[in-house]
């Protein structure tokens, strides 16, 4: 609509009274936004195609006796436009009140108190008791089973946001809507679990359900025994995604609150507050490791046992999609863990060695913008310490929870920092939290490695701006200089010459979002300017992880873009802005992965596989 | 081996116009003058909600697509009527005509006819009389002699889906969808199939274009009433004696036609199907056309010995079976429309409550996203505003 | 033997993606043909359309059901489906209804034992003249009486 708006004749609309042109296609819901007239809204979403199925936003347009939905009408001809007249104020109580008739709403106990858009709406619009009834008992099981997306029917109201989610922006299908007229209903394939079908507990339909029919599975009650147990050494890593969003919990959306988060975090109970961003700078040093090793055999050794483009695998999102639906390009995938994985295998082996710990005792917490997180840590795979190596994955949801509950004001407490020995960490840590981010930071850290120069002598200020942004499927080529090395002692053995790296361009591309990465899987299939690139981020939520399915409720375009340009800010205040220049992971490298980056006992702890899974549901 | 009787009740025009006459002398005027034709008939659609097809027409042909097409809606579900099984059984080559018409006129050549599932065995007699037009150079290439005129026609099954006959509906599940009203605008005519410029049109309506060809669009509309032009079906059941399908001009009042068909005594007429209006005795002297009590032509007539909650109950079962599910006025207005119903039934039903289910009613009319929810109350509104001392004592009066 | 079930099965879709196409408005075709050929649209034939048109198997589970005649429940080889709208019902269809029950000892939505007849109720046939009306998968039987139940069931058992 939006483009084809551009050059669109202007058509005259008058909306409660007020006047405005709006390009031809415009529709009232937009028409009213510009006059600053509100119209309620329920199944429409920002981020997604028109449905038009709950009727909520009905206005009068003059001449048709028939109410019209505000954002499925399109304007093309001049129109007279009433929002608020006795029939559809009547008719949005109806609507409103036939919607509570089968919704379960056990409000006080419910994840989504405070933030529910169908009690908002029926505070808003008067809805003074059940005229249509109510449901005192829940009819169906929830379907708690699986480790992250938790789903309850009962509170469904077939608004279809998460149908269209999981269609539009995730490419995934794994909800829809099932049956016809009274006993239709949003569900999976045979209504199995969400944990049995092609789930990929990304969670972006929680980020977009207005009622509590989704959440996320919430683990903080075991968390807090942990805390409570004083045998119990707990320790929680922070990734940055959820330091760009925690402020909107607490009335400061915008507002980074990374180091308030920290004394909180002590506050609340934590032994030991650490920063993921060590083990992003870790997994730099690893997946760029791998990807050198990657080119070399394949351009130089013409060995392809280990593909390229190497595709990244820190989005457990993004890993799930690929085993379900392209198993057959695993073999892309860096063998590289995420960021939370190895700072789990890491806590459990060197930090419990050099303070003396046993690893048993230690209950690792990792606070996540993401859902599929949860998922990830309970991987049968992720035992590489002898134990589980990441114990519990908690939303940035449920750290506000936690921090509410513990009686403390994000906005007062004092800041504190990190904790050693993972205290230091790097702007590019940091933009591991948006689209582009991880890229971004291994090509400043492999830039600067093969060449010898400063990234800063390519891009000012080290921004590699033209991988930045938000458009679905990015391709950008770089130019190595015909002159390379010295390269460090770190990888130089890696392999017998640098030659071949001079003068060649290398080609990267981002995907976020796993509808994008299927256009780039499938360019790759096809033999497209995707299947020349050497490696591509791909991100499994739109907007990576600042647009994570953990991140606080509600989320849209501008949202997003808000947390990112926290993300960017943060980086540009660091110190030290690559991940080869973090003291602490060098340290690691020295006093415990002796052998450096992609060796025998890095790839025992650091590196992983993969399981394809298919499609087939059984 | 369907065993149906022919009940074809009196003299239908269909009969007097022989096969390919209309189609051969629509294609020696230009399309520009076809449409004329079609528009200065005055002809409405025959599917119920009327929308006059020379617009209609019109609009397809000004709508620009390297593709278009002409769907032919024989989805006939409305609850009573079945004139389009008997079109289709005795003048099915009308109908193609219509199509090839409507393909001439708008520039399309593909046409599809959506048969409903209940209708399967009325398929291989429909294709082969396809096959005998094709034989005859009425479909296929240079249809009827017009140099360069292409049109060819195919049977789509539906599956059991009353709101398929709701056009959008219809185009998705032609498309493999769910059967899912779209949102209109945009309409069929700019975006239609496969996001194509498409004519959709009742099965009625297509024999009746072939039929105006041959006999002119002044003799159609001098027919029937100003507003509501020409001859209609009406599909006829219920108590009377003389069950089946006449054909009478519009603007027949609900008396005269009870009297042609053996009704007399009635307490009710449910016009135009579940979806149309509840006429109860009183107002027999009501016209029969759009401008008065509108109908694609289902007249199921109820006699002084029915329970006129039983009559509700079926029509409110029938809605919250087939609704498509996807509004909520709809979806849920239905299903409490009907426990209304049940309340009723029991006894236990309160004036009050019962006057909120009509105030509920009216939103859903107006308010729900597609035809299926605007209409599915008005039965309910009729029934509780001419017959609510009955509904209430739960006797017959 | 599920194996060589599987394999005639992906083998019958294939020859049906074919006839009606890989596009998605033949989605609905190939079910129908599915049906009509296996008497059930099952869980592993729904999958194995979505493979074949490239759709997810959700999808495929969405359309059947939606539409009364396809669905994914088993059925019997014959399917009876009895119109319940006015006219029908006006003319008596709850007698026929109960000598059905009581002739195929199940009740509507239920399958017989011996798999050969499935119990339905129907929305409106399009022949409201001349009801009630009975359709036993494609044929229609008009004017049924609970006399004629028992006549209709013994000629399906025993085709003359």
């Amino acid at each position: 609509m939006t483009e084809q708006s551009v050059n669109a004749e202007l058509i005259s609309v008058n909306i409660d009274g007020k006047e405005i042109q709006v390009p031809s296609g415009t529709t009232i819901l937009e028409a009213a936004k510009k006059l600053g007239i509100r119209i309620p809204t329920l199944c429409y979403h920002d981020d997604l195609c028109i449905a038009g199925v709950c009727r909520v936003c009905v206005v009068e347009v003059e001449k048709k006796w028939q109410l019209q939905a505000a954002c499925a009408f399109p304007i093309t001809d001049p129109i007279t436009v009433h929002t608020h007249t006795p029939r559809v104020r009547k008719a949005r109580r109806h609507i409103l009140e036939l919607m509570l008739s089968e919704h379960y709403g056990e409000c006080y106990s419910c994840g989504r108190n405070g933030n529910c858009e169908l009690r908002s709406l029926a505070q808003e619009y008067g809805v003074d008791g059940y005229r249509f009834g109510h449901v005192e008992e829940p009819e169906c099981e929830k379907d708690d089973i699986g480790f992250s997306v938790v789903r309850d029917m009962n509170k469904c109201i077939q608004c279809r946001r998460c149908v269209r989610t999981c269609a539009e922006f995730q490419s995934v299908k794994a909800l829809h809507t099932m049956g016809r007229g009274i006993n239709s209903s949003i569900g999976t394939y045979f209504d199995k679990p969400l944990s049995e079908v092609v789930c990929i507990n990304c969670g972006q339909c929680i980020n977009r359900c207005p009622t509590g029919a989704l959440q996320a599975k919430d683990y903080t009650e075991a968390v807090w025994a942990a805390i409570d147990d004083p045998k119990k050494h707990v320790v929680i890593q922070t990734a940055p995604a959820p330091r760009s969003a925690i402020g909107e919990e607490f009335g400061q959306p915008g507002v980074p609150m990374t180091f308030q988060m920290n004394t909180a975090l002590r506050q609340i109970g934590f032994d030991k507050v650490f920063d993921t961003n060590f083990t992003a700078d870790l997994t730099i040093i690893e997946e760029g490791t791998e990807l050198i090793l990657r080119l070399y055999k394949n351009l130089v050794q013409g060995d392809n046992s280990a593909p390229l483009p190497q595709f990244t695998s820190c989005s457990p999102g993004w890993v799930k999609y690929i085993e379900h639906f392209y198993p057959e390009y695993l073999a892309h995938v860096s063998s590289a863990k995420s960021p939370q994985q190895m700072f789990g295998a890491v806590i459990k082996t060197w930090y419990a060695e050099i303070n003396n710990i046993d690893p048993k005792d230690i209950v690792s917490v990792a606070l996540m913008p993401c859902t599929a997180k949860k998922f990830e840590c309970n991987r049968p795979e992720m035992r590489d310490s002898g134990y589980q190596d990441v114990d519990f994955g908690l939303t940035t949801r449920e750290v506000a929870k936690m921090i509410r509950e513990a009686g403390i004001d994000l906005n007062t407490v004092p800041k504190s920092n990190f904790d050693a020995p993972f205290g230091t960490a790097t702007g590019s840590g940091v933009i591991f939290a948006a689209t582009g981010g991880v890229m971004e930071a291994a090509l400043r850290t492999v830039l600067e490695l093969i060449t010898g120069k400063k990234v800063e002598d390519f891009y000012a200020h080290a921004d590699i701006i033209p991988i930045r942004g938000f458009e679905g499927c990015r391709y950008v080529e770089l130019k190595i200089p015909e002159e390379v090395g010295p390269v460090p002692d770190l990888i130089k053995h890696l392999v017998p010459d640098w030659d071949w790296i001079k003068g060649a361009t290398v080609k990267v591309g981002v995907a976020h979002g796993t509808a994008n990465a299927r256009k780039v899987l499938e360019d790759i299939k096809a033999g497209g300017k995707f299947s020349e690139c050497h490696f591509i981020e791909f991100m499994a939520c739109p907007g990576g992880c600042i647009g994570g399915g953990g991140q606080p409720i509600p989320t849209s375009q501008w949202i997003r873009e808000a947390r990112a340009k926290v993300i960017y800010g943060e980086d540009n205040d660091y110190e030290v802005r690559k991940s080869h220049e973090n003291p602490d992971v060098l340290r690691v490298y020295t006093e415990y992965f002796k052998e450096g980056p992609c060796s025998h006992k890095s790839h025992e702890l650091l590196h992983t596989h993969y399981t394809p899974r298919g499609k087939f549901i059984e | 081996m369907a065993i149906i009787k022919e009940s074809i009740r009196n003299q239908i025009t269909f009969s007097q116009i022989p096969f390919g006459e209309g189609l051969k002398k629509g294609v020696q005027l230009t399309p520009e003058e076809l449409i004329k034709v079609v528009r200065d008939s005055n002809i409405r659609g025959r599917g119920g909600a009327g929308f006059p097809t020379g617009m209609k027409w019109s609009f397809t042909a000004a709508a620009k697509g390297d593709k278009k097409y002409v769907v032919c809606n024989a989805d006939e579900g409305e609850p009573g009527t079945f004139k389009d099984r008997v079109i289709f059984s005795n003048w099915a080559k009308l109908v193609f005509e219509g199509m090839a018409l409507a393909g001439y006129a708008i520039g399309a050549d593909e046409g599809i006819i959506y048969l409903r599932g209940e209708y399967t065995f009325l398929r291989k007699e429909l294709e082969k009389q396809l096959e005998e037009e094709r034989a005859a150079g009425l479909l296929g290439q240079n249809v009827a002699g017009k140099e360069g005129f292409s049109f060819d026609i195919h049977v789509h099954m539906g599956s059991g889906a009353y709101v398929c006959g709701e056009e959008t509906a219809l185009l998705e599940a032609l498309e493999g969808h769910r059967g899912e009203a779209r949102n209109r605008p945009p309409f069929p005519a700019t975006c239609g199939y496969l996001g194509k410029p498409t004519v959709v049109n009742n099965v009625e309506t297509f024999a009746w274009i072939a039929s105006i060809l041959v006999k002119g669009a002044d003799w159609f509309k001098g027919l029937g009433t100003e507003k509501s032009a020409g001859l209609k079906l009406f599909s006829v059941s219920g108590d009377v004696e003389r069950p089946g399908v006449y054909e009478f001009p519009f603007g027949i009042t609900v008396e005269q036609l009870l009297k042609e068909v053996g009704g007399e005594g009635a307490k009710a007429v449910q016009i135009g199907g579940a979806s149309g209006h509840c006429v109860p005795a009183s107002n027999f002297n009501r016209a029969i056309a759009y401008e008065d009590v509108a109908t694609g032509g289902s007249i199921m007539v109820i006699g002084p010995q029915r329970s006129m909650l039983d009559v509700l109950e079926n029509f409110m079962e029938f809605f919250a079976d087939e609704s498509c599910g996807q509004c909520v006025p709809c979806r849920i207005g239905n299903s409490k429309l009907l426990e209304g119903v049940r309340m009723l039934q029991e006894g236990e039903c309160t004036s009050k409550y019962l006057n909120e289910l009509c105030k509920l009613a009216e939103t859903m009319q107006i308010a729900s996203k597609c035809g299926l929810g605007q209409s599915s109350p008005t039965a309910f509104l009729d029934i509780v505003k001419y017959f609510r001392r009955e509904l209430f004592s739960g006797q017959a009066f | 033997m599920l194996i060589i079930q599987h394999k005639k099965t992906i083998d019958l879709i294939k020859d049906l993606a074919e006839k009606h196409g890989r596009q998605r408005n033949a989605l609905i075709p190939i079910l129908q043909d599915i049906r009509d050929k296996c008497g059930q649209i099952s869980d592993f034939a729904m999958q194995a359309v979505a493979e074949e048109l490239k759709i997810e198997p959700t999808e495929v589970y969405g359309v059947a059901t939606f539409y009364a005649f396809l669905g994914v429940q088993p059925r019997g080889r014959y399917v009876i489906r009895l119109c319940r709208t006015l006219s029908c019902d006006m003319a008596g269809k709850d007698d026929v209804a109960r000598q059905l029950e009581n002739d195929l000892g199940i009740t509507f939505g239920e399958t017989t034992k011996d798999g050969l007849f499935t119990l339905e109720w129907a929305n409106c046939m399009g022949v409201c003249d001349q009801g009630p009306a009975l359709l036993v998968n494609e044929d229609l039987y008009t004017q049924v009486t609970p006399e004629k139940v028992g006549e209709i069931l013994d000629s399906l058992r025993c085709p003359a």
